[in-house]
């Protein structure tokens, strides 16, 4: 119960692989070559004085408290910058350093305020520590010389406070700004004692700062400082645990005081974020302590009905009940489950388990439905696994990154930090999307093609660049005829080389000039490596599948999988996207992807449960809907998902959850889809949890509880204990029991639990016996399924069409600042830089329709209409409009259809044929929510009478 | 009707600060007006300050000059000039000033003399010579040849030229660069903008043969933005050089391209030291980069880079076209070849005298610049710009070489000696010292960003009689912080001229009022 401090080596460790002996203060020492002599003595456990260096960020030499001496060598090199050499030998300890560290620091605090008691950095201070270390005893100088002890203090990010009074000028923010972030939005103005570290613009909020925290944690004394711990205090004990936010599974150091969290501090061992972290981990944890959050359990009879505050036994008898009573006048496949990514692995087990036990059935679907389905479905077609080929760190070695349909800087800003080091590095970029996103051009990095295609033609462009590399004889032959099925392949060669796939013959439905793909087609496949990221922009269409095996093709036919710096890798959306699909929370597979239709498989589950299981398939979540509008589906379990706004078509899920007989929501807010509630049971945050996230490359990491559950239970057990009230007992006794479940009785897991874990750290599956340290890389040697599959992938255009009426296409996303449904992110300081969903439209398509910018207008499609403000921006490209769906008013899917991917049904999101006028009122949709929400979300005070409403 | 007259005079800075634009106009509207037919060739300057505008003129092969020349005064002297020459400012035949005759001029032999844009001119004087040489040998002898010379960086450190271009050929990479460092910062030196100015085809000359030599194919010549003129004729030269084909594809012999361009900085001192000028030369701030990597191994976009001062590169030409062993027999000891020493400060004669290493303080001050121009006796002189050391007179027989100056303190450095009399104040030098090198620091290494800043105080509080005695020992710590912590040669070099002043001259190390510390 201490608080974890990491160890610094000062400088990076460097990847020269060669090893080099040298002495330092009489010990001998080897270290990598390339390493510095502070690094080589840290390995020795012998920490020279720093304050500029530390082992994220390259050596600058710039405090000079590192000196040492080195044998026939002159002067006193500072040790961070200076490279070990074979035989060397340093002395980090001699009177003549003393003397000159003494002197250093003497003139730092002759700059300082000498305010250490009162400070917010007291006990965490670097300098303060160097002080000490050095033996400063006087400061001969005085204190009335020049100084910036009055220089003023900008307050303007939500987050953390800069202090120039208190800053060194090591720079260490600037450069992590730079090296770690790549965002390169803090600077060094003026020269000499003038330097300060500056942004562009007024201010902190003002500047391009994306307030990911790198500068905060970098700065060794309080100059940059996290307001919570201004107000808190330096925080006592360190828990870790994983993010709770996207699909890249960021490892943090919960840091606290007692039961308060005071900070989230990104952890340098993290696999997947390596000590990094953006502006949602590292910041906007606060809705687990909002107003907001609901730790009772309530119910109602009606919908319209307030809620009732009951104990927990009472609304799991109500729910049980009303679930027995649905499935006995409406059969046992009257009801079901949807599951949620943001909840544990170990969560959504018990979801699926409940559905296939205690219903009896396999209508359990989880919100990978709606968004990266057709990646577990193409990858299985193609390579026999559904997940990505490879871990993050693989992009280090990427030649050629192909990004799809994915906006890493705002979706998955920490793995798009890692990207952009490596393109500042040199390696080339191609950008398939319909907007400029930031990534095409930002500072040091430049798409070498952009192709900005219109939505819904993904598959058009990826036959395109595979027709290129077939036609032009740039494909890895060798790659094909050894580790590929050879019949299939001759099958998708013919196709692909077909005259309509050129893209001569498709470069007017793309919008994109044929000379421009073809260019990228060659690039892309003549790089040694070449690695493909992927988004929701390329699952959330009706031929999502279809393109998801598109690009699996262009990987194999260009040789791009098996080693690091290739891949076919999907940027997952949520932190457990990967996780809840892995636990077989689909109506159609058990936990690793084995078909319900399995008996083999089905019986091991039997066997274990000691239950009868379904063999058909159950229900997706439209079929859900469907069916419930349709008066055949009528309970529903909802755990952490708020499909009331999030699913396409509001109107049409709202009728359907209006239409249930009982609904059942389990979530830290009384979201959208709890005003159709009969049910609530309060959830647990990320911070209360016991369990794992598994990210988007696999790697299960584990999720600590950092407080007590403030809902008294801890919410795996109240899908257990409703389970019981359903009459199946589960019989779990811990989180890590359940762990033990999967493993048992899933293949690709059975080397996992949690002691595993907590010793490694993290391990990415399949982790088994022939993998006990798990799987970083996937189809080294051979694919999953054998041989790789080659898929004929017909271009089929949408049925969701511009005409006359509407001529627009309109496409969806997230922004940097907001997650998602914005149930957490609103609930934070967040909101301060995205208050409201925007539409962005190009200034033509503005121009023609007399809208300015800031004005409002209506979005209308076929589904519904919608009023939000304008953002005019060069960013689109005419044609195609843009907004957000991160806030609940909006009612952004009011507008987007019931279309979904052929194989897998994920909705469409990203096109829908629009118009939009300029606008004086709110929709009538919009109208309608405002009149209702308060009213569907009433909660009777305690011991009001709920007959005397 | 008369024979035209040809006349010659500077269009070099200083000449122009003293009026030879003007007198250039006076001289063309009196010659109509006086029906006499000039033409006026605009050269570098001789060097000879005092004489400034020197106007020459060529008569009977030599050229007599006649300085210095107020615009008011062009009619006389163009009658004079019609006759027969004599004029109460004819200086006789220039090359006869014993200012002149007595310097040894391999690099700037042609300076004042030819015209700086003709590359005709420049031929016809032994232009070129090293570079048709150097397109004969191959890259390892040329580096072989200039490290045979003994030839010394002369931006100031003085380390081995030929080491360099060593280092640079023998490092693979598929691109590298030549960098010239045109920002003569320090004060009293002008030799680089004098030749620059004077011979700019010589730099460039120089700047191929380096490209050679090193396989580096662009150069970038980075010139302080308070050389407008030196721009000027910079990128003319540079135009001329391309339209002839001395620039371009073949500018190192057939296939071998090499391109030069001029950048001009943006007035931080700092930028003259390498690194951070090619901090400054990406775009990026002027801030001095951690060595290693060396910038011959890691320089610009951290590629191999060859970076020297102007007159460094300006002496490779004739190392190439006359030989190692010619060079090397000039100077003494290991330091070869010539300087170009530039008198400046409180002297009567001031300017550029080239001589070989050896010449001593005496005959630089005394003998050549003849004292101070105000008469009084001098009483030091700082060498090698504001960070190098105050000598006293007592030290003036040293000879001037690398080994000598650093055995007593003190550095060549760019060759620049500023003469002061005996009014000077050196505890108020002092104090400017560490004043220049507050305003002039980077601020990336705290003993110079904070250091400097402190020095100052603590000098004032010295001077103003609070605790001397310590504040003499915190200035002593503070040096050896600033020397042996400092990132670059700006915060480690600006203790020489404090130190050198304290110790020559104590002295002027005391109290001017005395604080009552009274003991109560």
């Amino acid at each position: 119960m201490a608080i974890l401090k990491e160890f610094d080596f000062g400088t990076p460790k460097p990847k020269t692989g060669k090893m080099v002996s040298l002495e330092i203060d009489g010990f001998r020492v080897e270290v990598e070559e390339g390493a510095s002599v502070m690094r080589a003595a840290a390995t020795l456990g012998i920490s020279v004085p720093k304050l500029c260096a530390t082992d994220s960020l390259k050596s600058y030499g710039s405090c000079r408290l590192c000196l040492v001496e080195i044998d026939g060598q002159r002067g006193t090199p500072a040790s961070c910058t200076t490279p070990v050499r074979e035989g060397m030998k340093v002395s980090t300890q001699t009177d003549r350093l003393s003397r000159l560290r003494r002197g250093v620091m003497e003139l730092y605090i002759s700059d300082h305020p000498l305010d250490c008691l009162t400070c917010s950095d007291n006990g965490d201070c670097e300098l303060q520590d160097m002080a000490g270390v050095v033996g400063l005893r006087d400061v001969r100088y005085g204190y009335d010389g020049e100084n910036h002890l009055d220089t003023e203090k900008d307050q303007s990010n939500p987050y953390f406070d800069f202090d120039p009074s208190k800053c060194i000028v090591c720079s260490r923010c600037v450069r992590a700004c730079d090296e770690v972030q790549g965002t390169l939005a803090l600077t060094v103005d003026g020269r000499g004692f003038d330097s300060k570290i500056a942004v562009a613009g007024a201010d902190f909020f003002d500047s391009e700062c994306v307030s990911c925290g790198a500068c905060v944690q970098a700065c060794p004394t309080a100059t940059l400082q996290e307001k919570s711990v201004v107000e808190h205090g330096v925080p006592e004990r360190t828990v870790l645990t994983t993010c709770a936010y996207c699909g890249v599974g960021c490892s943090f150091k919960a840091e606290l005081k007692g039961d308060q969290v005071v900070r989230m501090v990104p952890y340098k061992d993290g696999g997947a974020n390596h000590g990094h972290s953006c502006v949602k981990g590292r910041f906007a944890f606060g809705y687990a302590t909002h107003k907001d959050r609901i730790t009772e359990p309530m119910i109602r009879e009606k919908i319209t009905d307030p809620w009732r505050v009951v104990s927990w036994d009472e609304a799991i008898n109500f729910a049980a009940d009303r679930f027995k009573a649905t499935q006995a006048n409406y059969g046992p496949k009257s009801v079901g489950a949807i599951t949620s990514s943001r909840c544990t692995a170990e969560e959504v087990w018990l979801v699926q388990k409940l559905v296939r036990t205690a219903f009896g059935n396999n209508n359990v679907d989880t919100c990978a439905r709606v968004c990266h389905s057709p990646t577990g479905y193409g990858l299985k077609q193609t390579y026999g696994t559904s997940a990505g080929t490879q871990d993050f760190d693989s992009v280090q070695d990427a030649d050629v990154i192909f990004v799809i349909g994915a906006n890493p800087t705002d979706a998955h800003p920490v793995f798009a930090s890692q990207m952009k080091r490596r393109l500042r590095e040199g390696a080339k970029l191609i950008v398939a999307d319909p907007r400029k996103i930031d990534l095409v051009r930002t500072p040091h990095i430049q798409a070498e093609y952009h192709l900005p295609l219109m939505p819904g033609t993904n598959v058009a462009m990826i036959n395109a660049i595979a027709h290129v590399v077939a036609t032009e004889g740039l494909m890895d032959d060798a790659f094909v005829k050894e580790r590929c099925d050879l019949s299939s392949f001759k099958e998708w060669f013919n196709f692909i080389v077909s005259k309509e796939n050129s893209p001569e013959a498709i470069a007017e439905t793309m919008g994109v000039p044929a000379q421009d793909i073809r260019q990228a087609a060659r690039m892309f496949a003549t790089a040694p490596n070449a690695a493909i990221y992927y988004g929701l922009g390329v699952t959330e269409h009706s031929q999502g599948s279809t393109m998801v095996m598109g690009m699996a093709n262009l990987a194999m036919v260009t040789g791009n999988i098996g080693r690091r710096g290739v891949g076919v890798n999907p940027l997952r959306g949520q932190n457990n996207v990967q996780g809840s699909c892995d636990m077989g929370s689909f109506p159609h597979e058990l936990s690793g992807y084995r078909p319900v239709t399995d008996d083999a498989a089905r019986a091991t589950f039997e066997k274990a449960w000691k239950v009868r299981m379904d063999n058909a398939p159950g229900l997706r979540i439209p079929n859900m809907f469907d069916e419930a509008c349709a008066g055949t589906y009528r309970g529903m379990y909802i755990q952490g998902e708020d499909v009331a706004q999030s699913d396409p078509d509001t109107q049409h899920v709202e009728a359907a959850l209006t239409a249930l007989d009982i609904l059942v929501v389990q979530d830290l807010f009384l979201n959208e889809t709890a005003r159709f509630a009969h049910v609530f049971l309060p959830g647990t945050s990320f911070l209360e949890k016991d369990g794992t996230f598994i990210n988007a490359e696999r790697r299960i990491n584990r999720v600590r509880p950092v407080m007590k559950s403030k809902t008294g239970k801890e919410e795996w057990e109240v899908t257990q204990d409703l389970a019981r009230a359903l009459g199946y007992e589960m019989g779990h006794q811990s989180a890590s029991g359940i762990m033990d479940e999967i493993a048992a009785l899933t293949p690709s897991f059975s080397g996992v639990s949690f002691t595993t874990l907590d010793e490694k750290g993290s391990v990415q599956w399949p982790c088994n016996e022939d993998a006990p340290d798990g799987t970083p890389i996937m189809h080294v040697d051979e694919f999953v399924r054998g041989k790789g599959q080659f898929v004929v992938t017909d271009y089929v255009p949408t049925e969701e069409k511009t005409n006359r009426k509407f001529p627009l296409i309109l496409t969806t996303g997230r922004i940097l600042s907001q997650y998602n449904v914005g149930a957490q992110t609103r609930r934070t300081a967040n909101d301060t830089w995205h208050d409201e969903d925007l539409l962005e439209i190009h200034p033509a398509d503005a121009e023609t329709r007399g809208i300015r910018d800031g004005h409002w207008v209506a979005v209308r499609s076929r589904k519904g209409e919608i009023s939000l403000r304008a953002k005019v921006s060069e960013r689109m490209q005419p044609g195609v409009v843009y907004t957000t769906f991160h806030h609940p008013e909006t009612g952004a899917n009011v507008v987007t259809t019931e279309l979904s991917d052929w194989a897998t049904n994920c909705p469409e999101y990203k096109v829908t044929a629009v118009e939009v006028t300029p606008a004086n009122h709110k929709s009538p949709w919009q109208e309608r929510y405002e009149l209702s929400t308060d009213e569907m979300r009433k909660v009777l005070s305690p011991g009001a009478n709920p007959l005397a409403e | 009707m008369t024979k035209r007259l040809r006349l010659f005079l500077p269009l070099d800075s200083v000449a122009i600060s003293l009026g030879a634009d003007e007198l250039a106009v006076a001289l063309v509207r009196t010659a109509e007006e006086q029906g006499v037919e000039i033409d006026i060739v605009r050269t570098g300057s001789r060097g000879l300050h005092w004489l400034e505008p020197l106007l020459e003129v060529e008569r009977n092969g030599t050229r007599v000059g006649y300085g210095p020349i107020d615009e008011q005064e062009a009619g006389d002297v163009l009658t004079a000039l019609v006759a027969d020459g004599s004029h109460d400012k004819c200086v006789g035949p220039v090359e006869e000033i014993p200012f002149l005759k007595n310097q040894t001029r391999l690099i700037f032999g042609r300076c004042g003399i030819t015209d700086p844009l003709s590359l005709r001119d420049y031929q016809n004087h032994g232009g070129l010579d090293g570079l048709h040489a150097a397109q004969t040998m191959r890259p390892s002898t040329i580096c072989e040849a200039v490290l045979d010379s003994g030839l010394r960086g002369r931006g100031g450190a003085g380390f081995p030229a030929g080491i360099k271009w060593k280092t640079v050929s023998e490092a693979a990479a598929d691109q590298k660069y030549v960098v010239v460092n045109a920002d003569e910062g320090d004060s009293g030196t002008f030799a680089d903008r004098m030749i620059m100015e004077g011979d700019p085809f010589l730099l460039l000359e120089g700047m191929i043969i380096a490209g050679i030599a090193t396989g580096a194919t662009r150069g970038y010549i980075y010139l302080r933005s308070e050389y407008p003129i030196a721009d000027d004729v910079l990128k003319t030269a540079i135009r001329r050089a391309y339209d002839e084909g001395m620039l371009g594809a073949d500018a190192g012999g057939p296939g071998h391209p090499f391109d030069i361009e001029v950048f001009v900085g943006a007035g931080a001192y700092i930028c003259g030291e390498e690194t951070s000028l090619l901090n400054s030369l990406e775009g990026k701030r002027g801030e001095v980069r951690a060595k290693p990597p060396i910038p011959a191994l890691e320089g610009l976009y951290g590629k191999p880079t060859l970076v020297h001062n102007v007159i460094t590169l300006c002496s490779v030409p004739l190392i190439l076209a006359k030989g190692s062993t010619y060079y090397r027999d000039f100077g003494m000891g290991r330091s070869t070849g010539t300087m170009p020493f530039q008198l400046a400060g409180n002297i009567k004669h001031g300017g550029l005298f080239e001589a070989g290493f050896g010449v001593t303080l005496n005959q630089l001050v005394n003998d050549i610049g003849c004292g101070t121009r105000t008469g009084r006796p001098v009483r030091t002189v700082q060498i090698g710009g504001p960070l190098g050391a105050y000598l006293p007179t007592s030290l003036f027989d040293l000879p001037m070489d690398y080994e000598t100056m650093l055995a007593n303190g003190a550095g060549v450095g760019h060759g620049g000696l500023v003469v002061f009399d005996d009014t000077v104040d050196l505890m108020n030098q002092a104090r400017y010292a560490f004043e220049f090198c507050a305003e002039e620091s980077c601020g990336k290494c705290t003993p110079c960003r904070i250091g400097a800043v402190r020095g100052v105080e603590v000098i004032d509080r010295w001077r103003s009689g609070e605790e001397p005695e310590q504040q003499r020992a915190v200035l002593d710590d503070l040096c050896e912080v600033m020397v042996d912590g400092s990132l670059c040669a700006m915060g480690g070099m600006t203790p020489i001229p404090v130190q050198s002043a304290i110790k020559h001259f104590p002295e002027d190390f005391k109290p001017t009022k005395q604080t009552n510390l009274a003991a109560e």
